[in-house]
């Protein structure tokens, strides 16, 4: 069989130039194994990521309840599907922070001891504002508003916009 | 035996199995006093396999899911016969076999055997470790019970600390924002079908190599052998060193079955997630040298948090070790001197740090 385009059957009119019709036959094969690809592998990639969990928790949360806490001890408590931490600070104040550690999630907890917020992850430090103050901690806790109603503590989100 | 040699007859007249074993029969082991370290690859091997089939029984039993995982584990320990023990040995084989992975890794580094031509096995040996840990990252969850759950929160967020891509590989390995039941069900899917899927075919890569390249020799007594060829000694690799392997895995297994036995492995507290960390918290002792230095990196360096700087550190340290050979001077070339110095500290630096972090508060 005689070809035209390979360079051994000695075409010798378009030496250098591959058939026009070869070229487009192989950018259609080629392109159309792409778009099959890409059409296969979008719907995978979308499938690995999983689908925003809703945030049922509110802006406003009984924190605890006033009598519970003793001065100077902390206790966890659910805001929506994360952990907040109230604080009787040995004054007798209420403080409600969030309890994941800005360092690697763990979570916090009050030590008596230190006067201070503690994680037990890589030892990290707040002080009673959530203010990181020792270990590896890059950023301070997230501090909610405390609001005493009735005999209930509620914790409050500051939401930005 | 002659209905054994009918069989062998009847393979070999289909599809030449005398001309398929040949390379086993003719390959050799290098005998000399170092030949120990050459068992601990087939050490490694044989935990997988022990890895492999105590999986499957756990798995007759185990339920993933966040109220039901701890509950099935404590049903295998307490309530099926001999359940404790299965999964004491899939805990102990599975933290032997890491143990061995690096003493392995460690002693192919120091017999200098990564080297030309065997660029490839280094590689695909090094990516077997990666694939190691993470069978130990992803089953060490699988319980479900309180360290677990935290020692989950904190290797994924290390994940989330990479630049650009980390929070969306953080989401995808949790299966969501934080680590909940979700991410349980990931995780078993990876440890016992996507991790063993790679590892078989990364192991199958790996000894056929071995197998291609043969067995390595120091390049001092390479040398010494080059000078002096009577003394170079070797033995043949079926049944020789086969049989004594066979006895390694004969007394890995007893040493197994002891640890398995007289220390059952414990299930822990289930996991609350509205519970602090409790105090004395550390990973299983293979990633503590990296807890120690995560620990002792400061919260800020210049402008970027201190974790940034760790996880980009473990990061490249991790992508030299897996191209260490390309670095390497080809035999017969004296292998390079700042190799063997990288390799001694590594070495230094891991015991070391897991040393300090398993006595530090």
């Amino acid at each position: 069989m005689v070809t035209n385009n390979s360079p051994a059957s000695g075409a010798g009119d378009h030496p250098e130039k591959p058939a026009p019709r070869r070229k487009f036959i192989e950018a259609l094969l080629g392109g159309g194994f792409l778009a099959t690809a890409v059409a296969f592998l979008y719907p995978v990639v979308r499938y690995l990521v999983p689908p925003r969990a809703l945030d049922l928790g509110g802006d406003s949360v009984v924190a605890g309840k006033v009598g519970e806490l003793k001065p100077n001890s902390g206790k966890i408590f659910r805001f929506g599907n994360r952990p907040g931490l109230l604080v009787r600070t040995a004054s007798g104040e209420f403080r409600a922070m969030s309890a994941t550690c800005t360092h690697l999630s763990c979570t916090v907890q009050y030590r008596d001891d230190l006067q201070r917020v503690w994680c037990a992850c890589h030892n990290g430090q707040y002080d009673l504002t959530g203010k990181n103050i020792s270990g590896p901690p890059p950023r301070p806790l997230e501090l909610f508003e405390t609001q005493v109603r009735g005999d209930e503590i509620f914790g409050r989100r500051n939401r930005e916009a | 035996m002659a209905p054994l040699r009918a069989v062998r007859n009847w393979l070999d007249d289909r599809f030449g199995w005398e001309e398929l074993i040949y390379p086993f029969k003719k390959k050799t082991v290098p005998r000399h006093k170092l030949s120990y370290w050459y068992f601990l690859g087939g050490i490694t091997l044989f935990l997988f396999i022990v890895q492999v089939l105590t999986g499957i029984l756990l798995l007759l039993y185990y339920k993933p899911g966040a109220n039901e995982a701890f509950e099935s584990v404590q049903y295998i320990m307490t309530r099926v016969q001999f359940g404790w023990l299965i999964r004491s040995i899939h805990s102990w084989s599975a933290n032997l076999m890491i143990f061995t992975a690096f003493a392995h890794m460690f002693s192919v580094l120091f017999l200098k055997a990564y080297r030309k031509p065997r660029e490839l096995t280094w590689v695909s040996g090094i990516l077997l470790l990666f694939l190691v840990l993470g069978f130990g990252f992803s089953g060490y969850l699988l319980p479900w019970n309180t360290l677990a759950f935290f020692a989950t929160k904190v290797g994924t967020e290390i994940t989330g600390q990479v630049p650009l891509i980390g929070k969306s590989l953080m989401v995808f390995l949790r299966g969501g924002e934080d680590v909940t039941g979700a991410t349980l069900t990931r995780f078993f899917g990876f440890h016992v079908a996507v991790l063993p899927g790679l590892a078989t075919m990364l192991i199958l890569l790996h000894v056929l190599l071995v197998q291609r390249f043969g067995i390595s020799v120091p390049p001092r007594l390479q040398a010494e052998w080059a000078a002096r060829p009577p003394e170079q000694r070797e033995m043949k690799f079926f049944p020789n060193f086969m049989l004594r392997e066979l006895m390694a895995w004969y007394v890995a297994l007893g040493a197994l079955g002891a640890l398995a036995a007289i220390f059952p492995w414990n299930l822990g507290v289930k996991a609350d997630p509205f519970v602090p960390a409790p105090a004395g918290i550390k990973p299983e002792w293979y990633f503590l040298f990296m807890f120690q230095t995560l620990k002792l990196i400061p919260s800020k360096l210049w402008l970027v948090d201190g974790e940034v700087v760790g996880v980009l550190g473990f990061g490249a340290i991790a992508v030299t070790w897996l191209l260490l050979p390309f670095f390497e001077s080809a035999p017969p070339a004296p292998p390079r001197r700042w190799i063997t110095a990288l390799s001694i500290f590594a070495l230094t630096y891991m015991a070391g740090m897991t040393i300090y972090g398993y006595l530090a508060q």
